[in-house]
């Protein structure tokens, strides 16, 4: 299977934009050539800007843009902007309800290498606690780049996580991708599996090793954190009666947060999680952290297992 | 600038003061003295040099005001009110529940605000987007930024200063509201700014200096600025805290103000009698 990395979908997807709609511009952050926006910027010079290393300052501007009637994409990686950006992204974006777009690359522990400081495990946390804040997590190439090249249309605040690693393409180009919608990817009467970014692919493997145990897990791609497509969560776990919600992301406030909070609220079953325990990253491979930090297609194995005794018929 | 436009802002800014000084009291909170130490250039910026249309608020062409110091939107507010922006009933209700007029701007191109503010050190990096946007959708348009002294101590301003010099935005004016106090004290004292204009020149800004009270002298700062090319100015206007009311000025008021009923009596009289006098000014 041909793997890429969601955050590719920058390359291509931003030139796509830029044709669609006069009004797109990119902001980066001294890191075009790790987001692909370089591209962009040698396609469209007179419509990239660079701010330097000062991500602030990006959302500022960013800001300042929209204001005054442009549709800027801010781009930088994920600690630095969701993290370091923070008060700005609140108040010169959310607050104003403004046409920005922030796209985040290398969230998670799968950046690697450069350790605990560029593993962001707390953006979907903070970007979805924000009012008026879209927050969406692609797990393939080709749902990334039709967020991107679609989001043109969506004229609010939207906040799209991206990541550093290859992962399988999954999905065909003509699938389309909108907020508040998810997918089901594999259906199923037992367990619903939800699961977002390269957990999806974890949630599929462990829905294999499921059936062959007799269980059919029911596995929903859910893109877009918030709004949350509450409807297909809801009319899937009525069917299966238990849910495990997977992520590359703190257990605090993320996917799984909004999972709970929607069930515990409309429809409460047994539920379990698989997501970092409430720690910071460190560096080591990918597939190693993976492991390390627990995050395979096993561990959702054991949880299917765990709220499948006790399922709500 | 003729002694007659002179005696005309003066006026309107007297007004303005008296408007703010109501909007406080019945808000019971609010800053009177950061507010009052802008009130000139405001009314300079709006009754005499920026290219609005209050008919048109949201007019593409037209100069944009960032005030990056929030905290003295009561003054901002009174002005838009007096330029025609919406009903000056409406100031009365600064600070209360369902108002338009929020205790930090909310962005409201209706009512004449061109950028949300409220978290300080913010206004100079939204103005250089909007400058950097401006620069090719409506060339004529400046944009002016309104900071506190105090705010600078953020470290945002000075990337966003470093922005609009790399950039060259000569479509971008910084003024620097100078009254010298923030919160709890002095600036020079908490964490020094001077020399602020040579920090300004060092990164790139073209710089003049003003008293923020004397619009001769505010006007041909702004000339002088907008003679220079290919850079972006900052104005360094140097203004008393609390200007207009002696006891602001003396500091006998809190930052913060929760005035009494005394305090405003005192504050109104002071006021009023300056009324009295520009009348005798006008008619000699």
């Amino acid at each position: 299977m041909e793997r890429r990395s969601t955050r590719e979908a920058l390359k291509d997807a931003l030139p796509e934009l830029a044709g669609l709609d006069e009004g797109v511009v990119v902001i980066d952050a001294d890191v075009a050539s790790s987001t692909y926006t370089k591209t962009f910027a040698e396609e469209f010079p007179d419509r990239y800007y660079s701010v330097g290393i000062a991500e602030q300052n990006m959302v500022e501007v960013a800001s300042g843009m929209a204001l005054a009637g442009m549709k800027p994409y801010a781009v930088a990686f994920s600690s630095f902007l969701a993290g370091r950006a923070y008060d700005q992204i609140r108040c010169c974006v959310a607050m104003p309800d403004l046409n920005v777009k922030l796209i985040a690359t290398h969230a998670g522990i799968t950046v690697g290498e450069d350790g605990g400081t560029h593993q962001m495990l707390e953006d979907l946390a903070l970007m979805r606690a924000l009012p008026n804040m879209t927050v969406m997590v692609p797990a393939d190439y080709w749902s990334a780049r039709d967020l991107i090249v679609s989001s043109f249309k969506y004229d609010k605040p939207l906040y799209i996580r991206l990541g550093r690693m290859d992962v399988p393409i999954f999905y065909s180009p003509k699938e389309e991708f909108k907020p508040g919608g998810g997918k089901i990817v594999r259906e199923g009467r037992d367990v619903t599996v939800i699961a977002c970014g390269i957990m999806l692919f974890e949630a599929l493997k462990a829905a294999e090793i499921l059936a062959r145990q007799g269980i059919e897990a029911e596995v929903i791609d859910c893109y877009s954190v918030k709004p949350l497509p509450e409807d297909l969560i809801q009319s899937s776990v009525r069917r299966t009666g238990c849910c495990v919600v997977a992520e590359e992301h703190n257990q605090v406030g993320g996917l799984y947060g909004a999972v709970a909070e929607s069930l515990g609220i409309n429809y409460p079953v047994p539920l379990r999680f698989v997501a970092i325990r409430d720690r910071f990253g460190e560096s080591g491979a990918p597939a190693e952290l993976q492991e390390y930090y627990s995050l395979t297609h096993r561990e959702i194995v054991g949880a299917v297992a765990q709220v499948w005794a006790t399922r709500r018929r | 600038m003729e002694r007659e436009q002179q005696l005309k802002l003066r006026r309107i800014a007297l007004d303005i003061r008296k408007d703010v000084l109501r909007m406080i009291s019945m808000a019971d909170s609010g800053h009177l003295g950061s507010a009052f130490s802008c009130v000139d250039i405001l009314v300079y910026l709006y009754f005499y040099l920026m290219n609005i249309n209050p008919d048109e608020p949201g007019w593409r062409e037209r100069d944009r005001f960032v005030l990056s110091k929030g905290q003295a939107c009561p003054s901002l507010y009174a002005v838009l009110a007096r330029r025609g922006y919406f009903e000056r009933q409406e100031l009365w209700n600064y600070r209360r529940l369902g108002s338009l007029l929020q205790g930090h701007p909310a962005y409201m191109t209706a009512l004449g605000i061109d950028a949300p503010s409220g978290s300080l050190g913010m206004g100079i990096g939204i103005s250089c987007g909007m400058a950097l946007a401006l620069r090719k959708t409506s060339p004529q348009s400046r944009i002016y930024c309104l900071v506190g002294d105090g705010e600078l101590q953020e470290g945002s301003c000075w990337e966003a200063l470093m922005t609009a010099s790399h950039w060259k935005l000569d479509n971008l004016y910084v003024i620097v509201d100078r009254n010298g106090l923030q919160m709890e004290g002095r600036t020079e004292e908490i964490k020094a700014l001077e020399p602020l204009i040579e920090k300004f020149q060092a990164f790139g800004f073209f710089c003049s200096e003003t008293c923020g009270h004397d619009y001769p002298s505010i006007d041909r700062a702004f000339a002088e600025a907008s003679d220079s090319r290919g850079m972006p100015k900052a104005i360094i206007a140097r203004t008393k805290w609390g200007r207009g009311v002696t006891l602001a000025e003396r500091g006998d008021i809190p930052v913060k103000a929760s005035l009494t009923r005394n305090d405003v009596t005192l504050l109104l009289d002071e006021l009023n009698k300056e009324s009295v006098s520009l009348d005798g000014e006008e008619r000699s």
